[in-house]
């Protein structure tokens, strides 16, 4: 059998046709992850039992199961209950692209939760002490100083969490749903060359995850100016 | 004149860490103005007694009193006691990501809601008395080490406190900046700033100190003013070491 790498590239536009919904799906799911991902942390940090058990029951059962799982259990699970088909968030769960978004930010929320507090403990106890001594409260250090310096931290992890996302985002098409690797998928059954159809859009994954690691890279070495330089 | 309420009094302070006691009834007064220089061998409980006056550390027994409020566990009187507190470290601690005005106008702008030209005047004076105005725009880690105390120092100046805790301020340098921080620490006690300050620097004590102060295993065990405190130590422990640090 051989191979047609003419194909590969002719393939490549046609599987531009599916990077709107790959984008929305990324783009949409990573904010709210990140919305998710600071409320989780601020209650996990919270000291407060009632809050910390819920932050981390929810953080185990999300990075401890499939996403694909997660999906599954969302658009095929749900709607098996009446008290689902019957609420008000229905037209929503009733649809394959609200069942990813929800599975996907759910995801990024546990993860990027757990990224930031990582970068949290990462910050100088000393200065954070500097700041008590000169009378700043807990909750303007934490605003103030923790923080940024936190997030300066975060940014590594956070922009490997993000390609994973990319990349997460082609389970959508396991539910009909028609991202850049569901159009693949199509035109695999179309023309029965499943290796140039998939290299081709694995190359336009690539570039996607080489773009944001670039654009991170920018974002770290902005924010780290404030940092001694490296001797020599 | 009358008889002044000293400004800082520890009445028979003790401090655990788990079974480890660190602070063995710990006794003195400070009178506004005094430069106290409290030594000791590593471990003796000099850092922790300083750090307990400003609440890094919570005493475990025995009265703190400073500047006539008693210092409990109530939010508003360890913040009481902060404002009145200034406290300078061995590792400077100086925010990293805001550059030398930043670090200095923070606490200005945040605790006494200082708006912004107002603050800003305040760090630049303050800036000149110690002698760097012109590094106000650069990050900490463009300093050298002498530098980056001497904007701790201002740091804690800027807030007006009525006292300065210097716990092993020099102790991180290199030996050719030290004179600088010094100095500045002396011009401080020139014009009248109440001192307790945790050091090696037995030069510094005995031209500043009114009192120094020896600690050892947590406990004080000799407090005199400096000619009597070098020329005639009372205590064993005292003589072993000021033999040890008076050598080279």
């Amino acid at each position: 059998m051989n191979f047609d790498i003419g194909l590969v590239f002719e393939s490549i536009p046609k599987m531009l046709v599916g990077l709107g919904l790959t984008l929305e799906l990324l783009i949409l799911s990573s904010f709210i992850g990140l919305v998710l991902a600071v409320i989780t942390l601020l209650m996990r940090i919270s000291g407060r039992w009632f809050l910390v058990a819920p932050a981390v029951t929810y953080i185990y059962i999300f990075r401890g199961t499939p996403i694909l799982v997660q999906i599954f259990v969302i658009y095929f699970g749900f709607p098996q209950f009446e008290f689902v088909r019957e609420s008000v968030f229905w037209p929503f769960l009733r649809e394959p692209f609200w069942c990813c978004i929800l599975a996907l930010s759910l995801n990024a929320g546990a993860y990027v939760s757990e990224i930031l507090r990582g970068g949290m403990l990462g910050v100088d106890k000393g200065i954070l002490e500097a700041a008590s001594a000169l009378g700043i409260s807990k909750t303007q250090s934490f605003i103030y100083i923790t923080s940024p310096i936190a997030i300066r931290l975060s940014l590594p992890a956070y922009s490997n969490d993000i390609i994973s996302m990319t990349k997460a985002t082609a389970l959508a098409s396991t539910v009909t749903l028609l991202d850049m690797t569901g159009v693949a998928r199509t035109i695999v059954a179309q023309t029965f060359a499943p290796y140039e159809i998939f290299l081709s859009v694995a190359i336009i994954y690539m570039i996607m995850a080489w773009m944001i690691q670039k654009g991170f890279g920018m974002a770290e070495k902005r924010m780290s100016r404030y940092l001694k330089p490296a001797a020599g | 004149m009358s008889e002044q309420e000293p400004i800082i009094v520890l009445e028979n302070v003790c401090k655990y860490f788990g079974e480890f006691k660190a602070l063995s009834d710990v006794n003195l007064t400070v009178q506004k103005g005094e430069r106290i220089v409290v030594c000791g061998p590593s471990g003796s409980g000099k850092s922790t007694m300083i750090r307990c006056i400003n609440r890094l550390e919570e005493h475990d027994s025995g009265r703190i009193v400073v500047g006539g409020k008693e210092l409990t566990s109530e939010v508003k009187d360890i913040d009481a006691v902060r404002r009145e507190v200034g406290m300078v470290f061995q590792s400077f601690n100086l925010f990293p990501h805001l550059k030398v005005l930043g670090n200095l106008t923070l606490a200005l702008k945040l605790v006494r809601e200082m708006p912004k030209p107002e603050a800003r005047e305040t760090a630049m004076r303050y800036l000149e008395r110690v002698h760097i105005p012109e590094q106000a725009d650069k990050y900490p880690s463009q300093l050298s080490g002498g530098q980056q105390q001497r904007v701790a120092i201002a740091r804690a100046l800027c807030m007006n406190p009525e006292v300065m805790l210097f716990d092993e301020p020099t102790s991180a340098l290199d030996p050719e900046m030290i004179s600088e921080v010094l100095d500045v620490m002396v011009e401080l006690a020139e014009e009248g700033m109440t001192m307790i300050c945790v050091t090696h620097e037995m030069g510094f004590a005995r031209s500043v100190a009114n009192n120094i102060v020896f600690m050892d295993h947590g406990e004080i065990v000799e407090a005199n003013p400096p000619e009597e405190f070098f020329d005639n130590p009372k205590h064993e422990r005292t003589k072993l070491f000021l033999s040890q640090i008076i050598g080279h």
